[in-house]
């Protein structure tokens, strides 16, 4: 059996015009742009967000916004960046634009259940944001909303929110489902598991965690807002429910939701990582089992975001060993990718300098998330700023950091010209000094006491508070460079070739941007997406 | 090169995604199955939230309500069998009997429209409602949520039923739409299983 011919599809069958992007369009590399694109706005918007909280915080007094209009306003920015921007690009973006090509296939197992997935964000994500508009009714809650803080606050907004949240969670779950059928089903034949670039086993343990645990998010929310709307009494105490059954349902889902939106940036670090030191990928196997680890020991870590919630000593014990030992997968991967570079070839362009910032923010958020993980620690820094730091040292540091690399490292596929080098290492420079000098401070301020979530705080706090504030606005300042970059190389950038950083993985085997069936003639057979400084180099 | 409107894009689409089927086998009830297990964990986070309000949640005095056995016991009992019929309509339908098979897919519809009726006057009878506490609420949205999925079981049952009529859809070897329903019914049966034993029995 073989794959389609070049023939059977009409040359002129190829779309061209940028008004498919607005379509119900089937092909993946269409949707994973649409993805991208959206994903970035929702990015745009929620770093507004975070501007405000910035803002708020620069002097200890609440003097900027109200308080309600804070707590709305930290409640939309967590829940847009974490559920309209790292999920769906780091998963549907470069997973709906990739997957494909590593497996040797010309779309994606489902396209249009695909197409559907993409098309529920955007009004998942308007319906959410247009909430905050409606006076003192959005949702305010965090993006936790534990109750029973979210059966108190404005009901509206809290539907409202739960509304979007189960769109966005249903397109995830079918985005799942999607990769994994891809990955297990639509390989081209003579295509081991084990020849496949590191990032498809990245998304298929990331959608193994998808299909096992946003349902249980769903579920949750449905009772939730039964709570809200019918008043019944499952997560309410005054009527006998229980807050804590909440908390526990709740981090099933939201504890592997952080390897969700970390895992698929670990496998795309390793796509880029080998590419640009002109080295194979080091420990390939250990990766693979690592990540599985990581999935399999992510599914039983939840309630380590609830050592204060009045739990019993023996889970206490149980959560922080279970939660201790991903450090061990984690680690291999690290040094593994640390091998990766020794004594590589190394060129360091903008992807690769933000691939290797990656490397050392995660490294940071990693060790402060094991000290979180420890029960006495925890107690003191839980709810404080130092946890915050933690999260961003690993979802910006890590997660935005790789999705920026990734997009210097395939904008040339996606478009055929390469992003200025100049401005994307001016992008660099200030996203690095921006990101640390707004999170690394608030350890300071969580290890002194400084509650999050509040929008005042006490006045001896005003010097880190500002120095994070300046970093925020660095970061802001950093999209500038890279919306111009963007702009200006889409007009006039420079040709990139079909393969211009002589890659071996096949995604790059074939022009770029691509045709709508992927390769001109047949799927071609990479066995060893990673051969390079060996006699595979010599041909590509 | 000139440029298309996406009808044609997405035609083109749908023909490589035939080739596709057609290289790989019909991987569609594999992602149907990945479905179900996403599916099957919402109901046990369900099962585990109810099991937790019931081991440390105490019902207030006077509280606790026996469940009558007998109705649910029977629409247990009708939704088995209904299992059994429609794996036969399944077999029928691969031999080629497309009447027979049609047949079973009614009695088994019609089964799961009596359990959904028996739910009905289940539900008329209880002593309490949705908001009564605690057990009440995780009662009916357990329920209510298997319910759910009978309903669109059932649905799903006459759809296919009329598919395979003469010159319909379904036929003794393109019968993707009744598999699929199996499986669902299946899945569906088995939840219910699992309900009955925790809600009723436990
Ligand atoms: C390296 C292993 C990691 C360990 C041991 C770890 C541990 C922890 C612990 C114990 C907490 C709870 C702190 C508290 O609330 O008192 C926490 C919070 C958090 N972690 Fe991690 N973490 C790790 C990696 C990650 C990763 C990879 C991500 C995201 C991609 C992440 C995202 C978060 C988030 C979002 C929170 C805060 C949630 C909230 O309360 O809003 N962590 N982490
Ligand atoms: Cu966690």
């Amino acid at each position: 059996m073989t794959l389609a011919s070049p023939s059977d599809f009409e040359d002129n069958l190829q779309p061209q015009g940028w008004l498919r992007y607005f379509s119900f369009s089937l092909d993946h590399k269409v949707i994973g742009l649409q993805y991208l694109i959206c994903g970035f706005i929702f990015y745009l918007v929620g770093g507004a967000l975070a501007g405000i909280i910035r803002t708020e915080l620069w002097s200890p007094m609440s003097d900027f916004v109200s308080r309600e209009t804070y707590n709305e306003t930290l409640t939309l920015h967590g829940t847009i960046m974490i559920f309209l921007w790292i999920v769906p690009v780091v998963n549907g973006a470069f997973g709906n634009y990739l997957i494909p090509f590593y497996v040797g296939a010309r779309d994606m197992a489902f396209p249009r259940l695909n197409a559907v997935a993409f098309w529920l964000i955007p009004p998942a994500g308007i319906l959410l944001i247009s909430s905050y508009f409606i006076a003192g009714a959005a949702a305010q809650s965090g993006w936790t909303a534990y109750p029973p803080l979210s059966l108190t606050t404005p009901a509206a907004g809290q539907v409202v929110w739960i509304l979007s949240v189960l769109l966005l969670g249903g397109s995830s779950i079918f985005g799942g489902i999607n990769f994994i059928a891809t990955i297990l089903k639509l390989r081209r034949p003579g295509l081991k598991l084990m020849m496949l670039p590191l990032y498809c086993w990245a998304m298929l343990g990331t959608s193994v965690l998808v299909v096992l645990s946003t349902p249980v998010l769903a579920g949750t929310l449905i009772l939730l807002s039964f709570d809200i709307i019918a008043h019944t009494g499952f997560f309410n105490p005054t009527m006998g429910g229980n807050v804590v059954v909440y908390q526990h349902l709740f981090w099933f889902y939201s504890h592997p939701a952080v390897y969700i939106m970390v895992l698929p940036a670990f496998g795309l670090v390793s796509e880029i990582l080998p590419i640009h030191a002109r080295k194979p990928l080091f420990g390939y196997t250990t990766m693979v089992y690592s990540i599985m680890a990581i999935v399999f020991l992510g599914l039983i870590v939840w309630a380590h975001h609830m050592f204060t919630s009045g739990t019993p000593p023996w889970m206490r014990l149980f959560f922080t060993i279970a939660t201790s030992f991903i450090a061990v997968p984690t680690g291999i991967k690290f040094f593994n990718w640390l091998a990766t570079l020794w004594g590589g070839k190394i060129a360091l362009n903008s992807a690769m300098l933000f691939s290797c910032a990656f490397i050392v923010n995660f490294v940071f958020g990693g060790i402060t998330g094991v000290a979180l993980a420890q029960v006495p620690f925890d107690i003191h820094v839980h709810d404080t700023y130092f946890v915050v730091g933690h999260f961003h040292y690993i979802v910006y540091g890590g997660t935005v950091f790789v999705i920026f690399g990734s997009l210097y490292h395939w904008y040339p596929k996606f478009t055929g010209r390469l992003l200025n080098e100049d401005l994307g290492r001016l992008h660099f420079l200030l996203t690095f000094v921006g990101f640390n000098l707004c999170f690394a401070p608030q350890h300071w301020l969580g290890l002194n006491g400084m509650p999050r979530r509040v929008a005042e705080y006490d006045p001896a706090f005003t010097t880190l508070n500002q120095l994070s504030s300046v970093g925020a606005l660095l970061m802001a300042i950093s999209t500038l460079p890279l919306l111009i970059n963007v702009v200006v190389t889409a007009i006039n950038g420079k040709k990139a070739g079909d393969n211009p950083w002589n890659a071996l993985t096949p995604e790059w085997l074939t022009s770029s941007p691509p045709p709508v069936e992927n390769w001109h003639g047949e799927a071609p057979l990479v066995t060893e997406p990673y051969g390079y400084g060996q006699h595979l180099e010599a041909k590509a | 090169m000139t440029s298309t409107t996406p009808l044609q894009d997405s035609t083109a689409i749908e023909a490589r995604q035939e080739q596709a089927e057609e290289a790989h086998g019909d991987f569609r009830l594999f992602g149907l199955a990945t479905f179900l297990v996403a599916d099957g964990m919402t109901f046990a986070g369900f099962f585990a939230a109810y099991l937790t309000f019931k081991a440390v949640n105490p019902l207030p005095e006077g509280g606790i309500y026996e469940l009558e056995l007998l109705l649910p016991t029977i629409n247990t009992v009708v939704l088995i069998i209904s299992s059994f019929t429609f794996h036969r309509a399944g077999k029928e339908c691969r031999a080629g009997q497309l009447g027979a098979s049609r047949l079973w897919l009614g009695i088994t519809g019609a089964l799961g429209a009596i359990f959904l009726a028996g739910q009905m006057v289940e539900y008329f009878n209880l002593p309490f409602g949705l908001t009564d506490n605690l057990f009440a609420s995780t009662f009916y949205a357990l329920t209510g949520f298997h319910g759910l999925h009978v309903t669109l079981g059932v649905i799903c049952i006459t759809i296919v039923a009329l598919q395979t009529r003469p010159g319909g859809r379904i036929s003794a070897t393109d019968h993707f739409g009744l598999e699929a329903a199996e499986l669902y019914w299946h899945f569906v049966d088995g939840i219910w299983v699992v309900l009955y034993g925790i809600l009723y029995l436990l």
